[in-house]
């Protein structure tokens, strides 16, 4: 197809590189420098997509960041991405795209039938019909209003694109590369400050790009070309396109999404989609410029209804006519500079300027090209469904409260101006009290709250010469302030039309007998009516109204309609805009994908994963790995076809039999060391551990102030003043914050370090009855028997040439020691004892078998000790010392926890010796009783016991100090299982604990 | 993101540190005799102000020490650090 409405010549465009590219099927080609939208534009295409409630055919209404409409879904390299702006896409050769919100397709679209049903879709209409019957809402009604809602279809696809982030810090950060960015960039970047400049299009310059100005002896564009490469040699500069700054969070921490790779085919593997910035920024420039406003009248969101200002960008950057036959709506000079330009390109248009009469520069130059000015003119209503074909147009009075002389002439485009709205998004996030500017009928910003300053246009500046003086002082000032250096730059002089002041209307009434809907919010369809209602129906902050009406709440962000919003709201309720107040600007400015919300952080790299010194031995004997907090741990070692339930088995029946060794890296460690050492573990441990000998090991449980475990573990005195203490895996970096805590806050006078050694030790525990053989063999000058290293004992000693700490601890309740050597060796540790132990069948056990072992023997770990239970709870009254405080001690005697029937943990066996249970079960008295059926506890751990080979777990339930011998039952709702069960003593086995001291 | 200044360390981002609560909590005396309401008052009870704030944080990945930060709630501002054993 061919392109129709490209200019001969002109734009900045490359003619000479011709792109294909498919839209709803279709094959189209436009120019290397397009935007999807521009391409579209040239090959007369108008209609893009079908609007979110009544389904209206949807054109194009922008050029760039705050188009309404124009939102497509993309196939890019198989991966599908929706919600993408048309005029911010730029083409590639084979781009694919294609319309939203239409079904069967955007040319018949079965819901724009709701257009004709409208009266049934008012403000709010989600809160008013479907309400009954109540059951439908979930099934029918819902379903059906989500299908026909939304901007497209996200992937349930796994996005196989690359996402990156990037942490940057700067003086200066300037955002947006308009006049004012420009020039404040180049004063404060010749001062010496190291700066970034973010522009969200791919060419720099804003305005300059299409305003007919002169800068020096340059054009605004010649100009902005110059300083973009002269900042860019500079070595303090970095300076971005495709950028977009699109929050300003606490501390000018603001942050930015580049597009890297949207706007190619295809891209290398490694080279991000996009890439998300966090910067830090010293002082932050706003010049984000101004965004023009649509002129309300009835119809105005029909296709070929536009922004005078695009249609002046798609000429002089595309070199691209959105019509040939225009009508140029105006209450201010602006939309003279597209008239112009339409003239000086052959066509002719009609300007109809709702002012009485204006004179300036440009509308003399309007006049001498002979172009149709009417003054005191405005369109009622576009006409034409799926594109403008004439509008109906009228005369009005001077108090514009009454049109006349209604008459309907031919067109095919209405390019509309509103006058401009200060892009003060940024600004107002940062904290920025806005206030509101009567000169421009807009808010502009006003007290800074962070180290922000607002700059140009978006400041509320309208002439370049101030803008342009303003930007070099200030770029120069706040560099200066952090540079403590001064380069004068010298501020050029500027050639620019003075416009004459602007018309304040901004909406033309009905005429008489007609209901044509007037849209304000073009993405949501919220029209005039549907805030007029909500008034009506009472609604008066500014903030329910948005959010009962929808207004300014789509993903545009109400860029092109929360001002005339402001302006209805006020004229209903007789109150000026100020006092209305704007609805709170929030992040983001612009969609931002979750892709690049997340990163690299996706799947495995989700969080970093630790192994331990021996984790390629144990891959390479067939692990099973299990996630152990960032840990990965063998579950268990597979031997052929067996499962989970076997190996475990097997692996502890080793350990109570013969031996079995596990490694124990993970656990935490922390080296203490200082005079108050031991006077510290006595505050901090429940029990006494003033007289604990050197080359002794001691349990100890330590409490959080409210009386709840917060940690169980062994310390050993290593020597006078240095103890070895570990934790559970879980709670290493806790325990550690927590001793810190009472070190350096609340008994600072203590002489105790603590730094945690986790990292520097490798360990096995080795574990079962030939246990001692195999410690025996690995240490054959040691006197390892009972007296020379009894239970809780320690000793150092040498494995084959390398140091190693022994521990005579036991978690397994067997005859067990755990040895410790630097983590460089640990592997030539655990080889050394799978070889020594081979002769008394040695064979490593998992984390699965580690637990079987530990619950059999009714030791309480993380199941248990789950931050809810106090030591008794937890049967280790015998381990809390009446005699001396420490942490959390005080709150043991609060009544709810001395009270006599109080929780504890019990043993369960399942009366059929057959079914395990299920962990997590209730235990309750009564399987039949009505619902809710009280619940005496829950099931904590359950296990395969393999001393006795039935099921074995562990409960905490109420009184359960008495409750041993008593038949109840073990319900999992969520099993759908009742079990019959009988309450035991939580140690199972060995309950005298004499195997760990033999 | 909070920009923090560590009295030990300098400006350092929000994320290595972690927050510890309000720092004029005082912790009764071990061994004294403390009322059931008190030690209540102690592990329970916190103000939550709107304004400013004396509050500790961890500065966990970097010199791991607890400083103390005076912040407003509302604003984020902030307005002094102080190592351990400073007071303000």
């Amino acid at each position: 197809m061919s392109e129709n409405f490209r200019l001969n010549k002109g734009g900045l465009i490359n003619r000479n590189k011709k792109i294909s590219f498919t839209f709803n099927g279709k094959k189209y080609f436009g120019y290397e420098g397009d935007t999807l939208a521009s391409a579209l534009l040239a090959n007369g295409v108008h209609l893009v997509g079908r609007s979110f409630k009544y389904h209206r055919p949807r054109g194009f209404f922008g050029a760039g960041v705050d188009e309404p409409y124009a939102i497509v879904q993309m196939n890019r390299n198989n991966e599908v991405d929706p919600n993408v702006r048309a005029t911010e896409q730029e083409l590639f050769e084979g781009l694919e795209a294609k319309s939203v919100n239409c079904w069967p397709n955007v040319n018949f679209d079965i819901g724009a039938i709701n257009n004709f049903l409208n009266k049934f879709f008012p403000a709010g209409f989600y809160y008013k019909t479907f309400m009954w019957p109540k059951s439908f809402w979930y099934k029918i009604y819902e379903p059906i209003i989500r299908k026909a809602a939304g901007f497209g279809a996200a992937s349930i696809k796994h996005d196989k694109e690359r996402y990156e982030h990037k942490y940057e810090y700067c003086d200066l950060l300037i955002a947006g590369s308009g006049p004012s960015g420009l020039a404040s960039a180049y004063a404060a970047a010749k001062n010496g400050a190291k700066i970034i400049l973010a522009e969200d299009k791919s060419r720099y310059g804003g305005s300059l790009l299409t305003s007919e100005v002169t800068i020096g002896n340059q054009s605004g564009q010649e100009w902005a070309e110059q300083i973009i490469s002269e900042l860019k040699s500079m070595p303090n500069v970095i300076v971005k396109n495709r950028s977009q700054v699109f929050g300003y969070y606490d501390h000018n921490m603001l942050v930015m999404s580049e597009r890297v790779s949207d706007h190619l085919p295809k891209t290398d593997k490694y080279t991000p989609k996009q890439r998300l910035w966090y910067i830090r920024a010293k002082e932050v420039v706003i010049s984000s410029g101004s965004i023009e406003r649509p002129l309300v009248f009835g119809n105005n969101d029909t296709p070929g209804v536009m922004l005078s200002s695009a249609a002046k960008e798609y000429l002089k950057v595309y070199g691209v006519l959105v019509g040939k036959k225009p009508i140029i709506f105006t209450n201010n000079d602006s939309g003279y500079e597209a008239a112009i330009e339409f003239k000086k390109n052959g066509i002719d248009s009609i300007v109809l300027d709702t002012r009485k009469d204006a004179n300036s520069e440009i509308i003399k130059q309007a006049k001498e090209l002979n172009i149709n000015i009417r003054f005191s003119y405005v369109v009622v209503a576009a006409k034409g469904y799926k594109k403008v074909n004439s509008a109906d147009i009228a005369k009005i009075s001077d108090d514009k409260k009454n049109i006349s002389n209604i008459e309907n002439i031919k067109c095919d485009c209405i390019c509309v101006s509103g006058f401009w709205t200060p892009t003060i998004h940024l600004a107002s996030q940062s904290g920025n009290k806005t206030k509101f500017n009567e000169e421009i009928d807009a808010f502009v910003p006003s007290h800074s709250k962070q180290k922000e300053t607002t700059l140009g246009s978006a400041n509320g500046i309208f002439t370049l010469e101030e803008t342009l003086k303003t930007s070099f002082e200030k770029g120069s000032e706040l560099s200066k302030k952090i540079t403590n250096k001064e380069n004068k730059v010298s501020i050029p002089t500027v050639a620019e039309k003075k416009s004459s002041k602007h018309d304040k209307f901004w909406c033309v009434p009905l005429p008489r007998g007609k209901k044509y809907k007037r849209f304000l919010d073009f993405q949501n369809d919220v029209a005039v009516s549907d805030i007029q209602l909500a008034l009506r129906e009472g609604y008066r902050s500014i903030e329910h109204v948005k959010r009962y009406t929808t207004l300014g709440m789509a993903t545009d962000q109400g860029k092109t309609s929360n001002l005339n919003g402001l302006q209805l709201v006020s004229e209903v309720e007789n109150k000026v805009v100020p006092q209305v107040g704007h609805t709170t600007f929030r992040p983001p400015y612009t969609p931002v994908s979750i892709g690049a919300i997340v990163g690299r952080e996706v799947g495995k790299y989700s969080k970093p994963t630790r192994k331990s010194p021996m984790h390629y031995w144990h891959k390479k004997n067939n692990a099973v790995f299990v996630d152990a907090g960032v840990w990965l741990r063998p579950r268990y070692y597979k031997q052929g076809n067996e499962n989970l339930f076997e190996a475990s088995k097997r692996e502890a029946k080793n350990v109570r039999q013969n031996v079995g060794v596990c490694d124990v890296t993970t656990l935490g460690k922390i080296d203490i060391k200082g005079t108050d050492s031991a006077e510290f573990l006595n505050r901090v441990y429940t029990n006494a551990w003033l007289k604990l000998p050197v080359g002794k090991a001691r349990y100890g449980v330590m409490l959080r102030e409210d009386g709840i475990v917060m940690d169980d573990g062994t310390t050993t005195r290593i020597s006078e003043n240095h103890y070895h203490m570990t934790t559970t895996t879980a709670q290493a970096a806790n325990v550690l914050s927590h001793l810190e805590y009472y070190l350096q806050l609340v008994w600072p006078e203590l002489n105790v370090n603590v730094v945690s050694s986790t990292e520097q030790w490798a360990g096995a525990a080795i574990a079962g009855p030939k246990s001692r053989d195999v410690l025996q063999k690995l240490f054959p000058n040691l006197d390892v028997s009972n007296e020379g290293l009894p239970f809780m004992g320690y000793m150092e000693g040498n494995l084959f040439g390398v140091n190693a700490k022994i521990f005579r601890i036991s978690f397994s309740g067997e005859l067990a020691y755990e040895v410790n050597v630097e983590s460089d060796h640990g592997n030539f540790m655990w080889e050394k004892i799978m070889e020594i132990g081979k002769e008394f069948n040695i064979q490593p056990y998992g984390t699965e078998a580690l637990s079987t072992l530990r619950i059999e023997m009714g030791h309480v770990a993380g199941s248990e000790l789950d931050g809810r239970t106090i030591p008794y709870d937890n049967s280790l009254d015998g381990l809390v010392s009446k005699k001396k405080d420490f942490i959390g001690k005080r709150s043991l005697s609060k009544k709810a926890y001395i009270e006599s029937d109080r929780q504890k943990v019990v043993g369960v066996v399942p009366l059929d010796k057959k079914t395990s249970i299920p962990e997590g079960s209730y235990i309750v008295k009564d399987a039949k009783a009505k619902l809710p059926n009280p619940k005496l506890g829950h099931v904590s751990a359950s296990c395969w016991s393999v001393e006795y080979d039935n099921p074995f777990s562990l409960a905490i339930i109420k009184d359960g100090k008495n409750m041993i011998g008593q038949k109840l039952f073990a319900m999992s709702p969520l099993k759908n299982k009742i079990i019959p069960v009988e309450i035991v003593s939580s140690h199972y086995v060995d309950p005298k604990g004499e195997r760990v001291r033999s | 993101m909070l920009y923090i200044k560590c009295p030990h360390c300098g400006l350092r981002p929000q994320t290595e540190f972690s927050y510890g609560g309000d720092a004029t909590v005082k912790r009764p005396e071990l061994n004294k005799e403390v009322s059931d309401q008190d030690w209540d008052n102690f592990v329970y009870l916190r103000k939550s102000p709107r304004g400013k704030h004396l509050e500790l944080w961890q500065h966990i990945s970097g010199c791991r020490q607890w400083i103390k930060v005076e912040r407003d709630t509302l604003t984020h501002e902030i307005f002094t650090t102080l190592k351990a054993n400073e007071n303000i």
